[in-house]
C-alpha cells in the first residue's frame, strides 16, 4: 500500500496546481482579453458610473418605473450579495397570501387596470435577481408608467417593443423584456 | 405542453444524441490507449505528470489494488477540501474577507465534492473564498468525475477481457480522463460561457448605484463576482452541480442567457450518454452501448413529459386573479422559482436533466414545483441516477441492472444468464443486489431519522406534507450523489451536515467497491460465445426488459414513500379547487 502513498498524494498536488490554479487564471486571462464586459459583469455605465448589471435585477416600486418581478432575497429584494428563491410550495399558504398581497398592490397602483395578472409579475424568481419579466407583465404596466409620466401611452408601449428580446434564433428560451434597461431607456427620453 | 417548448426538448435531443458517437469515440480511444491527435498535444504533459508522481504505466491493477487506490486519492481529497475551507480566513485570493468555514459544514462540503454529489447547505457567494472555490471544490468537480470515469472503464473492462486477473491501472485512468477529456472540454466550454455573460475574474464585487433607490432597503448594489465560468464549465460537463452562487445556475451569472443554459443543459448530459458508446466500442459490439443508450432515453422522456405538462398546467394562483395561459407574450404556467428567459420548457428539461444524472444543478427552485412536478426530479434521483447518470457513476448503475435484467429473464427460462459473454452467478447477483440495495436503505433510514428527530424537523420549510417531502428529497439527494434540493429546507446545521454527509459518504463508496468487485470477478471469467440459448442484449425485447427492471425496482422501493409526500399533496391540491 505505501508504494500507492507517493501517487496518491504527488496527483493530487499536481492536479490541484492544474486544475485548481493554471485552468482557473488562464481561462481568466483569454476572457479578460476577448470579452472585458462579459468577464466583469455586464455592467451598464451611465455618466461615467456603474448603475447596474444587465444581467442583474433592480428593484422598483416607484408607478414611473417597470416594476420587476418580486425577489426573495434577504434581507431586502434585489440583494445581490444573497441570491435565493422563496422556495414555497404551492401547496403553502404563505405562498397564496404573498401572490394576493402583490396583485392588489398592482392593483392599488393603476385602479383601472382589471385584467388578470401575468403570472410571472407576482411569482419570485429562482434567483431573486431577474432581470427580466415577460412582455405580457411589461405591457400589462404601460397604462400606469405612462399616466405616472404624463406621456403619451403608445410612445411607452413602443418603448417596450422594442425592447423585447424574441427567442434565440426564433427557438430558444422565452421572450422577455429587461426590465433596468427598459427603465434607463424611459429616463433617457 | 407548448409548441415551443416541444420544439425546444426536441432540439436538445436531437443535438445530444447527434454527440454521442464522435466523443464516445474518442473516449474509447482515451482508454483503449489508441493513439490520437491529443495525445500529440498534451502526450509529454501525461508523461511528465506519471514521471514526477513515480507511476509506472505498464504495472496494472487487481480490483482490489485498484479499489484501495481510489479510496486513498478520494480520502486524500476530502483532507484537503477540508482544510483549506478552516484556513480560508488566513489564506489568499479572499477579497471579501470571509471567515473560517464552520467544522460541519467543511466536513459537508469536502465529502460532498469529493463524492461528485455537490450538495450545498452553504450559499457560495457569503462563503467560500476565491481559493477556496478554486483549489478546493473546483479540483474536486475535475477529479471527483475522473473518479466516476475511472471506476466505469474498470468495470467495461472486465467485461472485454477474458481470464484476466487486473482490470487497469487506477492513476492512469484518472489522469488520462483529466488531461485529455475533462480539461480541454472544460477550457473550450468556459470561454463559450464567458461569451454570454458569465463572469470570470479575481477582482473584488462590483459596486453599482441603483437607479429606483429607496428608503428602507438599497442605494448601492454590491454584486459578487468571481472565478465562475471556469468552475461552471466543469460542474456541468463532471456532472458535479456545485455552483459558484447560492442558487446555483438560476443565477444569471452563472447562466445568462437561453444558448448559456442550452450548452450547460447538453454539459450535464453529454459525457453520460456519450459514455454509453465508448461502453459499445470497448466491448467490442456498439449495439449493445445503444441498447443501454435506448432504454436511459425512454425512461427520461417518459417522465419528461409528465413534469412539463404538470409545471405548464400548475395553474395555481388563479383564485388570486392570476393569468396562467401560454402565449406568445409569457411562459405561463407554475413561474414561482422560475427564471423569466427560462419559462416553463427549459426550466423543467433541466430539472429532469440533473436529477437523471447525478448533476444536482438547478436553474429553478425544485421545491416551488408542483407536486407532480417536485415528484418526477425526486423519482428519477431515487431510481439511482442510472438514467444517463453522473460521469462514470450512471453507467455502472445502469450496468448492475443490466445484470439484474439478464438475470431475470434466466430465471424465466431456467438457464445460468449471460451478459456480454460472461456468465452471471452467485457472487454478481450478490454484488449487484447489494448495489441496488444500498442507496434505497440509505434513503429510506435517513429520511424516517429525519422526520421523527427534532434536530430534522427544525430544518422544515413548508408546512404540512410538503415539509416530509422536503426531507425525503434532501436523502435521496445525498445518498445517491445528487446534490439538488427542495432548497427550503435549512441543511446548513450539525444535523444535516453530518447526517447528509455520512449518506454521501457511503451512496458513493459503498457502491464503487462492489462495482469494482464485480469487475474483479467478470475479469477473471472466460467469454461464452454466443449459442441459441443465449438472451440477445441489444434488441427492443431487451431495451423494454431494461426498461422494465429499473421501473419495477424504483416503483417497489419508493412508491410508498412517495405516496406520503408528493402523490398525496397533488391529491390534496386538486381537493381544494
Amino acid at each position: 500500500m505505501s508504494t500507492h502513498i507517493r501517487p496518491a498524494l504527488v496527483l493530487l498536488l499536481l492536479f490541484t496546481v492544474v486544475t485548481g490554479v493554471a485552468y482557473p487564471l488562464v481561462v481568466t486571462g483569454i476572457a479578460q482579453t476577448i470579452f472585458p464586459r462579459q468577464a466583469n459583469g455586464s455592467l451598464i455605465v451611465k455618466d461615467g458610473k456603474p448603475v447596474g448589471s444587465s444581467l442583474i435585477g433592480q428593484p422598483f416600486d416607484d408607478p414611473g418605473y417597470f416594476w420587476s418581478r418580486p425577489s426573495a432575497t434577504s434581507p431586502f429584494a434585489y440583494n445581490a450579495g444573497a441570491s435565493s428563491g422563496s422556495n414555497l410550495s404551492p401547496t403553502n399558504p404563505a405562498l397564496l397570501k404573498a401572490v394576493q398581497e402583490r396583485v392588489d398592490a398592482l392593483r392599488a397602483a393603476d385602479p383601472g387596470n382589471t385584467a388578470p395578472v401575468p403570472v410571472d409579475l407576482v411569482t419570485a424568481s429562482g434567483s431573486g435577481l431577474d432581470p427580466h419579466i415577460s412582455p405580457a407583465a411589461a405591457l400589462y404596466q404601460v397604462d400606469r408608467v405612462a399616466r405616472a409620466r404624463k406621456v403619451d401611452e403608445g410612445a411607452v408601449r413602443r418603448l417596450v417593443e422594442a425592447h423585447i428580446e424574441g427567442r434565440w434564433l426564433g427557438v430558444l428560451g422565452e421572450p422577455r423584456v429587461n426590465v433596468l434597461e427598459l427603465n434607463l431607456a424611459l429616463d433617457a427620453r | 405542453m407548448t409548441t415551443s417548448g416541444i420544439l425546444q426538448i426536441a432540439l436538445y435531443l436531437v443535438v445530444l444524441l447527434a454527440l454521442v458517437k464522435p466523443l464516445g469515440a474518442f473516449m474509447a480511444a482515451v482508454y483503449a490507449g489508441r493513439p490520437f491527435w491529443l495525445e500529440r498535444v498534451f502526450g509529454g504533459f501525461e508523461r511528465l505528470i506519471y514521471r514526477l508522481a513515480g507511476v509506472r504505466t505498464t504495472e496494472e491493477m487487481g480490483w482490489k489494488t485498484y479499489a484501495a487506490t481510489m479510496l486513498l486519492f478520494n480520502a486524500a481529497g476530502v483532507l484537503v477540501v477540508y482544510a483549506l475551507q478552516r484556513l480560508q480566513g488566513v489564506l489568499p485570493l479572499n477579497p471579501q474577507g470571509l471567515g473560517a468555514v464552520s467544522p460541519d459544514s467543511s466536513f459537508n462540503t469536502a465529502v460532498s465534492f469529493a463524492t461528485n454529489t455537490n450538495w450545498q447547505g452553504y450559499g457560495g457567494e457569503s462563503t467560500m473564498s476565491y481559493l477556496t472555490q478554486m483549489a478546493a471544490l473546483t479540483v474536486q468537480n475535475f477529479l471527483s468525475a475522473a473518479t466516476g470515469m475511472a471506476v466505469l472503464v474498470a468495470l467495461i473492462r472486465a467485461f472485454a477481457r477474458r481470464s484476466a486477473a487486473t482490470i487497469g491501472n487506477f492513476w492512469v485512468d484518472l489522469t488520462r480522463t483529466t488531461v485529455y477529456i475533462l480539461l480541454p472540454l472544460s477550457f473550450a466550454f468556459a470561454l463559450v460561457l464567458v461569451s454570454q455573460g458569465v463572469v470570470q475574474t479575481f477582482g473584488p464585487p462590483a459596486k453599482a448605484t441603483v437607479v429606483q433607490p429607496s428608503k428602507a432597503t438599497l442605494t448601492e448594489q454590491v454584486i459578487p463576482v468571481g472565478p465562475v465560468a471556469s468552475q461552471i464549465a466543469i460542474k456541468q460537463l463532471g456532472t458535479n452541480g456545485g455552483g459558484f452562487f447560492n442558487v446555483n445556475s438560476a443565477h444569471p451569472f452563472e447562466n445568462p442567457t437561453p444558448l448559456s443554459d442550452f450548452l450547460e443543459l447538453l454539459a450535464i448530459l453529454l459525457i453520460p450518454a456519450a459514455l454509453c458508446y465508448t461502453f459499445g466500442v470497448m466491448v467490442g459490439d456498439t449495439r449493445q452501448g445503444w441498447a443501454v443508450l435506448a432504454a436511459m432515453t425512454v425512461i427520461f422522456v417518459g417522465l419528461l413529459t409528465v413534469a412539463v405538462v404538470a409545471e405548464q398546467n400548475g395553474h395555481v394562483f388563479v383564485e388570486q386573479g392570476v393569468d396562467h395561459a401560454a402565449s406568445a407574450l409569457q411562459a405561463g404556467g407554475n413561474m414561482e422559482g422560475k427564471e423569466t428567459r427560462f419559462g416553463i420548457a427549459n426550466s423543467v428539461l433541466w430539472a429532469t436533466a440533473t436529477t437523471s444524472a447525478s448533476n444536482g444543478s438547478v436553474n429553478s427552485m425544485h421545491d416551488s414545483f408542483t407536486p407532480l412536478g417536485g415528484l418526477v426530479p425526486m423519482w428519477l434521483i431515487q431510481l439511482g441516477e442510472v438514467v444517463y447518470g453522473g460521469v462514470g457513476s450512471g453507467l455502472y448503475g445502469m450496468l448492475m441492472f443490466a445484470v439484474i435484467a439478464v438475470f431475470v429473464a434466466g430465471l424465466m427460462v431456467g438457464r445460468t444468464p449471460e451478459y456480454l459473454g460472461k456468465k452471471i452467478e452467485a457472487y454478481e447477483m450478490k454484488m449487484s443486489s447489494l448495489v441496488i440495495l444500498i442507496t434505497p436503505a440509505l434513503v429510506l433510514i435517513g429520511a424516517s431519522v429525519g422526520v421523527l428527530t427534532e434536530a430534522g424537523k427544525a430544518g422544515i420549510a413548508n408546512p404540512g406534507i410538503h415539509g416530509f417531502s422536503e426531507i425525503l428529497y434532501a436523502f435521496s439527494s445525498a445518498s445517491n450523489n445528487n446534490g439538488s434540493a427542495f432548497a427550503g429546507l435549512s441543511a446548513n446545521t450539525p444535523f444535516y451536515n453530518t447526517a447528509l454527509g455520512l449518506a454521501m459518504l457511503f451512496g458513493r463508496y459503498w457502491l464503487a467497491v462492489p462495482v469494482l468487485a464485480i469487475a474483479g470477478s467478470l475479469a477473471r471469467k472466460k467469454i461464452v460465445p454466443t449459442g441459441p440459448g443465449t438472451l440477445p442484449t441489444h434488441t427492443p425485447l431487451f431495451v423494454g426488459l431494461l426498461v422494465g427492471v429499473v421501473i419495477l425496482v424504483g416503483a417497489l422501493t419508493f412508491v410508498p414513500a412517495l405516496a406520503l409526500g408528493p402523490i398525496v399533496e397533488h391529491l390534496n391540491l386538486i381537493a381544494a379547487k
